[in-house]
């Protein structure tokens, strides 16, 4: 079947594709209060970039983009080890993962 | 069988299952539907011909990320839906600008579209042909990547550790201490 | 000729070694070190003299280019021809004797090191003010001199009085300065050089316009006129006075005060071309040299008077310049610094003797406790007086003669102030020597004789001002060395090998004139303050014309209502109208509206990181659509 599906299938769907699930991940990351959620809605953008960049590396037969999806993929584990590990102490300090609460950053 | 309708139907659920990720009250529902969108993803994947990426994603983020996340929800007793409802102007404050993004986004993308080459090659998402890259080009970023693995896990354990850890283990000892005596 | 580096490099490294390492130094070192560079520096000018006195073609050096631009070059360049000499033997010459004089002078006093590195680095200026070959050197010496005079005539800088005198005498120079600047750029546009021998070349002055001319050379005497102390700007050198006494007289008396001569004589060819100029610089020097006599009449402190008859005294010096007398101008001035230097230096063994007093009226009869001192001051004042056969006699009569051929009217106004030189000269003279001593009892046991150092360039100088008049004898008494200084100059200043003489009849009428005139002073002065032993009032007693005269006819008094008021009130109304309320208030303004915004944005940092979260996204939002929007 090889190329056929490039063929028929434009790369911009794709593009809304991905588009839309950026957009729903950063609603959530605006509109969530629990932290755990935010990081989940994090995990759900990145992915969209890496959905859009498989889809960009497919289509013009280029493996560059895969490989940057990959570290895009190392990045976000390590991401998420820390923020949860940062979770852990925030609520170990405040009894909650309310990011409401996270108000003290300002000089 | 047309390509359309199945990326029709697996966009249909990859935007489905993340719509409920946002939506969800309880996270564990989110988290379910999250894996259930990497799924999806993975199929993606698999319909462009990238197997490595398709299981790569599967393994680490359906397979260890969320497996964290889950253990964490569970480890803090979060899986209820306890947590507070941002008021509306919030949510048209989120709605606005996250449909602000997607019309900027969609409207540069779209640009980029058009500039795209169409020589679609059929090897470029094989294991093969990925490994030769990742050990030829980006040989020092992978070995690099591995130090950030390692740094967010010493990092993470700093972190996880309770402070004063150390303190508490003597205040057991004096007590013990203190009990044998009495 | 490398001499001619070294005579102005002693002096320099006088300065370097007494400025630098004079503090460590034994006291005493470094007066002697001063006074040995500037006696190098006489003795090489006097070689070079002794040249120029066989061959009077002028010796040149170029050095480095000052500034280069284009086709317009200003070097670093020394040129000497006999008039330079002459003004180099007069300033090394009296330079030393007096560093020698400071030596003993100032021995206590705490800046000693400094006041020689300042003196000597006077000397340098002075020396590069007179031997430099263009008008830039000249530019540079003259504000170099203006430099050091202020440096020492706020010398005792802790005195609040005497350091608002010194900026007094600057800021009057730079009004003169500023003239001087203004005709040195008209010369550099006119002539595209600076250099003398271009510049004054007559052949070349024909091609510019007179009128150009006439500005140029006013605005060099401006400049003169800030320098030489002349009507208007002549109010800071009485001022001046506070400076330490040999100061006085090296500064404000023999040298630096002459520049304006020297500018005046060297540019002449400039001078010659302009009639108005000319009779410009006349009726200053008249008025200058009438009003500040007038002055002098009625002030009673010893350094004042002197102050008074520098500033009457060049004002002749003028009137020589007015009347194109140039050598009689450069005769006077020659020993005009004999006597002037003699004088104050006496009033300075005199203070010195009393411990700092400075009132005539608390002096007297010093005659005896002082034999030296007394009969050295004597001497000069006979000299300044135009005693017959001393120094003043020959020089001023000279300029008499040649304002006589000039206008009448004239001569017979200098005549008059010259009777008022010796009126005020006379009295002071008689008043602090004379009668009974009126100080404190303390002063008066102390009363002493200066120590050698002091004395002995009092007696040289008492011998130059007595047979000064060597130097330019009138041909009524000796044919054989008549206007030697006439036929030592004439080929530097380009004039004709004999003077024009008056015949010998209107010489001996002019004479007799003058000497009448002197005699009717000594016998007024002489039936006033010896006869009747009047001692001059104190300042309450006084009325009438001699309390006008004793406050310097309120010329300050005039200057500050009418010049410095004035720039005071508007200064005041600018600055609390203009700067204070509108260009602060503007400025203050943008910060308020600064402050009015940061306190907006201050607000939106909450600190709460969904605000900034939301904050992130309308970012990438503007940012993404701007690229879109290009």
């Amino acid at each position: 079947m090889g190329n056929s599906i490039f063929d028929q299938l434009p790369i911009s769907q794709y593009i809304y594709l991905c588009c839309v699930l950026f957009a729903i991940g950063l609603f959530g990351v605006l509109y969530r209060r629990n932290a755990i959620v935010l990081l989940m809605c994090i995990e759900l953008m990145l992915n969209a970039v890496n959905l859009l960049f498989a889809a960009f590396s497919s289509y013009m037969g280029d493996s560059n983009g895969q490989v940057f999806v990959f570290f895009i993929m190392v990045v976000a584990a390590a991401e998420a080890a820390v923020g949860l590990a940062i979770l852990v102490m925030m609520y170990r300090n405040t009894r909650s993962t309310d990011v409401s609460l996270m108000d003290k950053l300002k000089g | 069988m047309n390509p359309n309708y199945i990326f029709t139907l697996l966009a249909f659920i990859t935007i489905l299952c993340a719509l409920y990720v946002v939506i969800s009250k309880n996270p564990i529902h989110s988290v379910i539907a999250l894996i259930l969108t990497f799924f999806s993803i993975s199929a993606h994947y698999v319909l462009l011909n990238t197997q490595f990426l398709a299981i790569v994603n599967l393994i680490v983020y359906a397979g260890a990320i969320m497996v964290l996340f889950l253990f964490v929800l569970m480890f803090l007793n979060l899986n209820k839906e306890t947590e507070p409802v941002k008021s509306t102007s919030w949510l048209t404050a989120a709605a606005i600008a996250s449909g602000c993004l997607l019309v900027v986004l969609v409207a540069t993308l779209r640009e980029g579209s058009e500039l795209v080459m169409k020589s679609p090659n059929g090897h470029a998402g094989l294991v093969k042909t990925l490994g030769k890259l990742l050990f030829s080009k980006y040989l020092v970023p992978f070995e690099l990547s591995g130090i950030l693995f390692l740094a967010a896990m010493v990092g993470a354990v700093f972190l996880g550790k309770k402070k004063g850890d150390d303190d508490q283990d003597e205040l057991i000892i004096q007590d013990n201490a203190g009990g044998n005596n009495g | 000729m490398e001499n001619l580096l070294w005579i102005i490099l002693s002096p320099l490294a006088g300065f370097a070694i007494s400025g630098l390492a004079g503090k460590y130094l034994p006291k005493g070192t470094t007066g002697w070190i001063a006074s040995l560079a500037v006696l190098v520096s006489f003795v090489l000018s006097f070689s070079l003299f002794n040249g120029l006195l066989s061959n009077p073609a002028a010796i040149k050096k170029e050095y480095f280019t000052f500034i280069g631009s284009g086709n317009f070059h200003v070097n670093f360049a020394l040129s000497v021809d006999r008039l330079t000499a002459m003004m180099m033997l007069i300033v090394t010459g009296i330079g030393f004797l007096i560093h020698v004089y400071s030596i003993s002078y100032m021995h206590s006093d705490e800046g000693f090191y400094k006041f020689f590195a300042f003196l000597n680095l006077f000397i340098f200026n002075m020396l590069i003010l007179i031997m430099g070959s263009n008008f830039l050197m000249l530019f540079f010496g003259w504000e170099g001199v203006g430099l050091c005079s202020y440096l020492l005539i706020g010398f005792w800088y802790q005195n609040e009085a005497y350091g608002k005198a010194a900026r007094k005498a600057f800021v009057m120079n730079r009004i003169g300065d500023l003239g001087l600047l203004i005709g040195i750029f008209l010369i550099a546009w006119q002539f595209g050089s600076l250099d003398y021998d271009k510049v004054l070349d007559p052949a070349k002055l024909v091609a510019i316009a007179p009128g150009m001319i006439t500005a140029i050379c006013v605005l060099l005497f401006i400049g003169a006129m800030g320098k030489s102390a002349q009507i208007p700007l002549y109010t800071w050198l009485p001022d001046a006075m506070a400076g330490p006494t040999p100061v006085s007289a090296l500064i404000h008396a023999a040298t630096m005060v002459t520049a304006g001569i020297y500018l005046v004589v060297r540019t002449h060819v400039l001078f010659d071309m302009s009639v108005f100029a000319r009779e410009f610089v006349l009726i200053i020097g008249l008025c200058t040299s009438i009003l500040a006599a007038l002055i002098g009449l009625k002030q009673n402190d010893i350094k004042k008077v002197l102050a008074y008859s520098t500033v009457s005294q060049l004002g002749f010096m003028f009137i020589a310049l007015g009347s194109q007398a140039y050598v009689a101008a450069m005769f006077h001035l020659t020993t005009h610094a004999f006597f002037k230097a003699l004088l104050f230096l006496g009033s300075g063994s005199v203070i010195h003797a009393l411990d700092g007093e400075q009132d005539i009226r608390k002096m007297g009869g010093l005659r005896k406790a002082m034999p030296i001192t007394f009969w050295t001051f004597l001497l000069g004042t006979l000299a300044i007086c135009g005693f017959p056969y001393f120094s003043g006699f020959f020089s001023k009569d000279e300029i008499l003669a040649e304002v006589y051929k000039h206008n009448v009217v004239l001569w017979a106004l200098c005549v008059g102030s010259a009777g008022l030189t010796c009126i005020y000269m006379l009295r002071v003279l008689i008043v602090t020597f004379w009668g009974t001593f009126r100080g404190s009892e303390e002063q008066k046991h102390h009363l002493h004789e200066s120590p050698a150092l002091i004395t002995i360039p009092l007696v040289i100088l008492a011998v130059l001002s007595v047979f000064g008049g060597i130097l330019n004898l009138p041909p009524l008494l000796s044919d054989s060395i008549a206007h030697g200084m006439h036929h030592f100059l004439s080929p530097a200043l380009n004039l004709a090998e004999v003077p024009e003489e008056l015949s010998p009849l209107s010489q001996l009428n002019l004479v007799v004139v003058t000497v009448v005139v002197l005699a009717l002073a000594f016998w007024y002065v002489r039936h006033k303050y010896i006869a009747k032993q009047v001692v001059p009032e104190t300042d309450d007693a006084m009325s009438g014309m001699g309390k006008v005269m004793a406050n310097k006819f309120y010329v300050d008094e005039i200057f500050d209502a009418s010049l410095v008021e004035p720039i005071e009130k508007t200064s005041d109304f600018t600055y609390k109208w203009l700067d204070r309320k509108w260009i602060d208030g503007l400025v203050n303004s943008f910060g308020k509206i600064a402050n009015a915004m940061s306190n907006l944005y201050g607000k939106m940092q909450n600190g709460n990181l969904e605000y900034y979260l939301l904050y992130m996204v309308a970012g990438i939002i503007l940012i993404v659509g701007y690229n879109l929007m290009k």
